[in-house]
Parts: structure tokens; C-alpha cells; sequence
């Protein structure tokens, strides 16, 4: 048997950073069958403990073998609801594929491609009409990412009555807002907005709940609430001069290409114009920034207080970001901006780091080497620094919150009778399928209740 | 999508819209901003609220032709895509009127300025307070909506730069004159809040500002909104849009209000030359 991936076509390096499509193109299926091939089908397969949902890996990759795609379908959705976009946006690196045997020696099986594949089979056709009998009961979810809208959709096909409210003029939340076109495609989060749509979910968009609407007013109007607000405010670092006009978050960046478009030439919503950007930050939100200003003729930097190792980003966007001409500074941090008399950027005060002895069972850390501070000159810095907690939709509410300020849940449940909470307004940043399987979770949570 | 009732020109360089939408009026208060985009692919742009109707549901905005986007929206005569909101804190005095019972309040406003300090006199004099008003425009066609000040302030000092109505000058020699006040409000431009916060500061008068510097969604994701409020980073949006004046970093905000110029120039340049195409 092959004991080498089958590798997923690409656009190429050149051609795509002149354009926002998908960079990855999927299998075939001639490729997913070759790549199913290689499965071993363990009896007690580690990938399925690896995945952060529990797939049935082996089986879904066992009806791939059978042609069968609507089969290995129904045995993802069991577990995930939107295998789409996870398929995309997972870091199977860390999860799954980290776990499968066949890693151990050669290529890990491609299960990331696998789940896309048989998404987009299911995607390309008509979808069945569901028919849900209404239970009578009646749930407020607040966020549209992708927490709100997997709890929507499982408690829309368990008959209850479902309204989403959505701050922005487009639901999606991150998946809209934040990850790029090239990474995920819009089309993939409208299919699954349809979805719900046709399930009678109600989208309510333009609702800043805790404004328009408090979590009072909605008590008096659901059953259940749940709360999907998603990260917060973007995190800057505290250096001198960070209100330099051309400072951004990666947030304000990605909200002005996703959500607004500007990466279109004819867009009303302007982005800044710029030679050379430093985008500080290691993370998924900070390739996702570099690589979009990339695709708008920017040279790029990206800076990141740790080593290459240690970058908390996706494997594969780490690639892909190499293969696009993204220039890695690796180990060092930015002390002051440097700007005119205009508050323009005209460059950064940067210092190396190095690493601090190693703790045993600790994350080993940085520190600033004295003396190596450095000038290097842009005209763009944008941070991508995580983000603090918003409360904007909690106001006038006593709900709980840590010591962090995220909201704090038992299975779920807030400290407000029947208001739900989850994703990463729980857990502070993480990622797509941690905050599905929190709204999954609260869902099932909330018809348990029912019985 | 949200109905237009009107949206016509009430000076040379403002218009006033009346729109459908109820989603925004029943927790509306003054102090707060919405998010308009006039068709689907326009920009988000932050409107500080002029007037309500809570009963039928109806929220009144007044701006100024600027740029691209407004130039759009003056121009739209059925329907808005997309208005969020409200937005941002309600106005300190408005939310704790009984601590400012007794105290004597001016309200300075500078141009269109004058259109979120309305809902603010209005509800104020609503609960039995009346305060006064200095209000300063570049000429007589710039001061709007005089008889709504007046049927709600107590007394109200025009002035404007050219002498065309009330006195000639700026708002800042009236309060120089009349300065026994215990609060002051300003709303305009951001120079001329920076040039009252200047003379209030002198007097020892606390005063509160309303920002409005660039955003994106309005809802604290952003940061574009950042202001240096007493050294410390706020989000106009979700601290504010209303400051203490005194602690504000105004040259810090006049300056970024350039961020996006000439991007924006651009911008209207080509919206002007489709215009003339069509």
C-alpha cells in the first residue's frame, strides 16, 4: 500500500496570491478513493479519541471506499455540524491526523481532505425536505458563528422554535467576518445558513442584543437562551505609539476584506494602502491578515515572539503563507512604533527574544536579549494579538463571568436560569470546531431538559 | 431592509433621513449611535441618533454629504439595507438625571453637532430640566433645526463665523462670557470640542464630548475606533462615544480622522464620475 498522502491540488503559489479564491481545490474521486485506500481501519482507532468530536473516522472513510458519500455524510453529521467548514478550517494536524498510526511511519491519512471531500458531495446536491414537528418551545441564540449556528440547527431539527440574533448585517460570525475567502469560501457559510433557513430558523441580523434587545427582554420572550458572542475587543500590545494611524487590529483587516469586501477593486469600503506591513502575531488570525494583505500587493512581514515551532497557527497555513512570499520574523517583538509628525507609521523599535531554560512540564518562555534592539521601517503594522472578553450583549444582566471575564457554565448553563452559553465566549479564543461542539453540547443540554 | 419616509436637504451641505426601524427605536436613548449602509455592498457608517419616534417606530439621523458613502446615502429615496443598533453608552446626564437636577447645564454645539445634543435637551426638558444652549455654524444656512432647540432649551446663543445670524464668532467667546455653568456638553467638530474643552478646562467645568472617529462594525470587534482617554486605549463604540473632555487626546484624534483620506478621496472621486456617466 502507498504509504504517501495524496496530496490535495492547489492553486498555484504565483497565481494565487493575485487573487482571493480557495487556495486548496479538494479531492476528486479518484483522489479521495486513493487517499481512503490507505486507511487501515483499526479496530480501536486513535483518530476518533484524537478528533475533538468524536467522528467515526474509520467508518466514514469506510463508505468513501463503498462510493457510498451520502453514508460517510450522515456518520460526520452525527457527531459534527458543519463538516464543510471544518474540513477546511481544523487543525488536524493537532488532532486527528496527529493520532492516526499510519503517521508513525509515513503520511498520516489526509482525514481533513476526506471530511471536505464528502461535504462538497453533499453540498453538490439537492437537500431532502425535513419535516420537524414544533415541540412549542421557543430559544433566543445570540451570535451567528459557529457556535450559535450549530445549536440552531440541532434544536431546530428537534422542533423547537429558533431565532438567532445577529449583531452584523450578515450572520456567519467569524466564519463570515474573520476567516478568509481563500480559506473558506463564503458559499460554504451561506449553504449552511440555508440550511437553517429551511429548517424555519429565523435570522435576525443588525441586533446588538444587550442594546437593542437585553437578555432580559429576551427571558421574558424564550424558553432558553443561548449565548455564541464569540472572542471580543482585539488585544494591542501596550507600546508607545500604537495609536499611529496606520496600527490595526488583524479584526478591523479581515472585517474590512470579509465582511465588506474591500479586497474588491470597485468596494466602499476603503483598505489603507501600504508597501511594507508587519503583522505581529503567530496565530490562525494572523496568517489569515498577512496572507489577505499579501493578495493586495503588500510586502509582508509577520513577527512573532517565539520560534517556528512554536507557532500557534495551522500547519499548513504556516505553509502556505511561506510559499507566498510571507516574510517569517521569528523571535523578536516590537518595543515602540515610530511614526512623522502626521501620526503616520514609518517604522518599528524591535528587540530579539531568545529562549529562557526549560521548566519541566512547563511551556518554555521568552525573553528580550538586551542590546539587540533594532529599527525596521514599514508603513503598516497590524496586530494580531488575541482578543479580551466583550460584554456589550450581557449589559444590564448579573451574569457570572471568571476571573478572566469569560462567562462561566456547568454543562453549559450560565449562571442565569435556561440561558446557555459557549464557544469562545467561554473559553476565550479557540477554535471553529471547539465552539461547534459548545453549541452542539448546549443544544443537547436544552432538549434534555424537555423530556 | 428599512423603509425611507423622507430624506431631503435641509441646508446646503446636510440632509435629514426618516426610516422605518423599530429593531433600533424601543431601547434608543440619546447618547447612542447607529450603523447605516445604504445598499448591500456600501460601508458601515456610525450615525449619532437625532430623534425617535418610539410609537411608530421611527428613527430620524441628520448628516452631512462628505464623502462617498454619504453622497450614496443622500441620494437613496426608497429603502436602507442595513441599520444597526443603538450603540455606545447613553448620555451620562440623560441616564442620572436626578444628580443633575440642580445643577445648570449648557449644551455647545457645533454645526451638525447640533443634532445629537437634540434628543438630549428633549429628553431632559422631558423630565423638567432646562438647560441652555450655544450653538455656532460657519453661516445662517449651516444652523439647523432652530425652532425644535428652542421649543426644548432654555435660552439658546447663536453665533456664526461670518456674522450672518447671532453674534459673529466662535461658540468658545460666548461661553468665554458665560461661563458660570456646572457642566458642558460639546458636539462638533473635533477641533472646536478640543477648543471649548480648553476654555471649560480653565473654568473647572466638567465636560462631556461625543467622539465620533472611524468604525468599521460598531460592536467593539474592530478597534478602529481607538481614542487615548486619560492615557489608557478606549473603543469609542463600546465606552463611549461620550468622553470626559478634559481627559480626551484630541490632537491624537484629529489626526486620525486622516487615516482613510485619501483612500476616501479616491473613493468619491469615482462615485462622482459614475454619477456623471449615469
Amino acid at each position: 500500500m502507498e504509504d504517501k498522502k495524496t496530496v490535495m491540488r492547489m492553486q498555484d503559489k504565483d497565481k494565487r496570491i493575485k487573487n482571493f479564491q480557495e487556495v486548496e481545490l479538494g479531492y476528486n474521486e479518484e483522489e479521495a478513493l486513493r487517499e481512503a485506500s490507505r486507511c487501515l481501519q483499526c479496530t480501536n482507532p486513535r483518530c476518533v479519541k484524537g478528533c475533538p468530536v468524536n467522528i467515526m473516522i474509520p467508518l466514514f472513510i469506510k463508505h468513501i471506499k463503498e462510493k457510498e458519500w451520502e453514508k460517510a455524510y450522515q456518520v460526520i453529521q452525527e457527531s459534527s455540524f458543519l463538516p464543510a467548514i471544518c474540513g477546511r478550517v481544523c487543525p488536524q494536524e493537532m488532532q486527528c491526523e496527529k493520532m492516526c498510526v499510519k503517521g508513525f511511519k509515513g503520511d498520516a491519512i489526509s482525514i481533513g481532505a476526506l471530511e471536505r471531500f464528502v461535504a462538497d458531495m453533499h453540498n453538490s446536491i439537492e437537500p431532502k425536505k425535513e419535516i420537524i414537528k414544533n415541540n412549542g418551545k421557543k430559544v433566543a441564540i445570540v451570535g451567528s458563528g459557529p457556535a450559535g449556528l450549530s445549536c440552531a440547527g440541532i434544536l431546530a431539527s428537534n422542533g423547537f422554535e429558533v431565532t438567532i440574533y445577529e449583531v452584523l448585517h450578515r450572520p456567519g460570525g467569524v466564519l463570515t467576518y474573520g476567516i478568509p475567502e481563500f480559506r473558506l469560501p463564503k458559499k460554504i457559510v451561506e449553504k449552511e445558513i440555508e440550511n437553517l433557513k429551511r429548517k424555519k430558523v429565523e435570522i435576525k441580523c443588525d441586533m446588538p442584543v444587550g442594546n437593542a434587545i437585553t437578555l432580559s427582554d429576551l427571558q421574558k420572550e424564550y424558553d432558553y437562551i443561548f449565548l455564541g458572542t464569540g472572542a471580543g475587543v482585539p488585544k494591542f500590545m501596550g507600546i508607545p505609539n500604537e495609536s499611529a494611524n496606520e496600527v490595526f487590529s488583524a479584526n478591523e483587516i479581515l472585517t474590512r476584506i470579509n465582511l465588506m469586501g474591500a479586497y474588491q477593486e470597485n468596494s466602499k469600503t476603503p483598505i489603507k494602502e501600504a508597501k511594507t506591513v508587519y503583522v505581529i502575531g503567530g496565530g490562525n488570525v494572523a496568517m489569515d491578515a498577512a496572507r489577505s494583505l499579501k493578495r493586495l500587493g503588500m510586502n509582508v512581514h509577520l513577527m512573532y515572539r517565539r520560534g517556528k515551532d512554536e507557532l500557534p497557527a495551522r500547519k499548513v497555513e504556516v505553509i502556505h503563507a511561506l510559499e507566498e512570499g510571507i516574510i517569517f520574523d521569528l523571535l523578536q517583538n516590537p518595543l515602540e512604533i515610530l511614526t512623522d509628525e502626521n501620526n503616520s507609521v514609518t517604522g518599528m523599535k524591535v528587540i530579539n527574544m531568545e529562549y529562557q531554560e526549560e521548566i519541566v512540564g512547563q511551556r518554555r518562555s521568552v525573553q528580550e536579549v538586551k542590546g539587540t534592539e533594532h529599527n525596521v521601517s514599514c508603513d503598516m503594522v497590524v496586530m494580531a494579538l488575541g482578543t479580551n472578553p466583550n460584554h456589550e450583549a450581557l449589559k444590564m444582566s448579573d451574569i457570572k463571568l471568571d476571573d478572566r471575564g469569560l462567562i462561566m457554565v456547568d454543562d453549559g448553563l450560565t449562571s442565569i436560569p435556561n440561558v446557555y452559553a459557549g464557544g469562545d465566549a467561554v473559553t476565550g479564543a479557540a477554535t471553529v470546531i471547539l465552539a461547534m461542539e459548545a453549541g452542539k453540547k448546549a443544544a443537547y443540554e436544552i432538549i434534555k431538559r424537555c423530556k | 431592509m428599512y423603509k425611507i419616509i423622507y430624506n431631503k436637504k435641509i441646508s446646503e451641505t446636510s440632509m435629514e433621513i426618516a426610516l422605518e426601524a423599530r429593531n433600533i427605536i424601543d431601547n434608543a436613548y440619546p447618547g447612542q449611535f447607529v450603523m447605516i449602509m445604504t445598499k448591500e455592498d456600501s460601508e458601515r457608517i456610525p450615525l449619532t441618533i437625532y430623534d425617535y419616534d418610539k410609537k411608530k417606530g421611527i428613527l430620524y439621523l441628520i448628516y452631512q454629504i462628505l464623502g462617498a458613502s454619504t453622497l450614496e446615502l443622500s441620494m437613496e429615496k426608497d429603502s436602507l439595507f442595513s441599520v444597526s443598533g443603538p450603540f455606545g453608552k447613553i448620555n451620562e446626564i440623560c441616564k442620572n438625571i436626578d444628580e443633575y437636577k440642580n445643577k445648570k447645564i449648557v449644551y455647545v454645539a457645533g454645526g451638525v453637532g447640533i443634532a445629537p445634543i437634540y434628543p438630549q435637551i428633549k429628553y431632559l426638558h422631558d423630565f423638567g430640566l432646562s438647560c441652555d444652549v450655544i450653538y455656532g455654524a460657519r453661516n445662517a444656512d449651516l444652523l439647523l433645526i432652530k425652532d425644535k432647540i428652542e421649543n426644548v432649551a432654555h435660552n439658546v446663543y447663536y453665533c456664526t463665523d461670518d456674522g450672518s445670524f447671532g453674534e459673529q464668532g466662535f461658540v468658545t467667546n460666548i461661553l468665554e462670557k458665560k461661563h458660570d455653568y456646572d457642566v458642558v456638553v460639546a458636539i462638533g467638530p473635533v477641533v472646536m470640542m478640543k477648543n471649548v474643552c480648553d476654555v471649560t478646562k480653565k473654568y473647572q467645568i466638567p465636560t462631556i464630548v461625543s467622539m465620533n472617529p472611524i468604525m468599521v462594525d460598531g460592536s467593539g470587534m474592530c478597534g478602529a475606533c481607538r481614542c487615548i482617554v486619560d492615557g489608557k486605549v478606549k473603543f469609542a463604540c463600546i465606552d463611549g462615544p461620550e468622553f470626559d473632555g478634559h481627559k480626551i487626546d484630541f490632537d491624537l484624534a484629529l489626526k486620525r480622522m486622516n487615516i482613510y483620506k485619501k483612500e476616501e478621496q479616491k473613493k468619491l472621486i469615482a462615485m462622482q464620475e459614475s454619477l456623471e456617466v449615469k
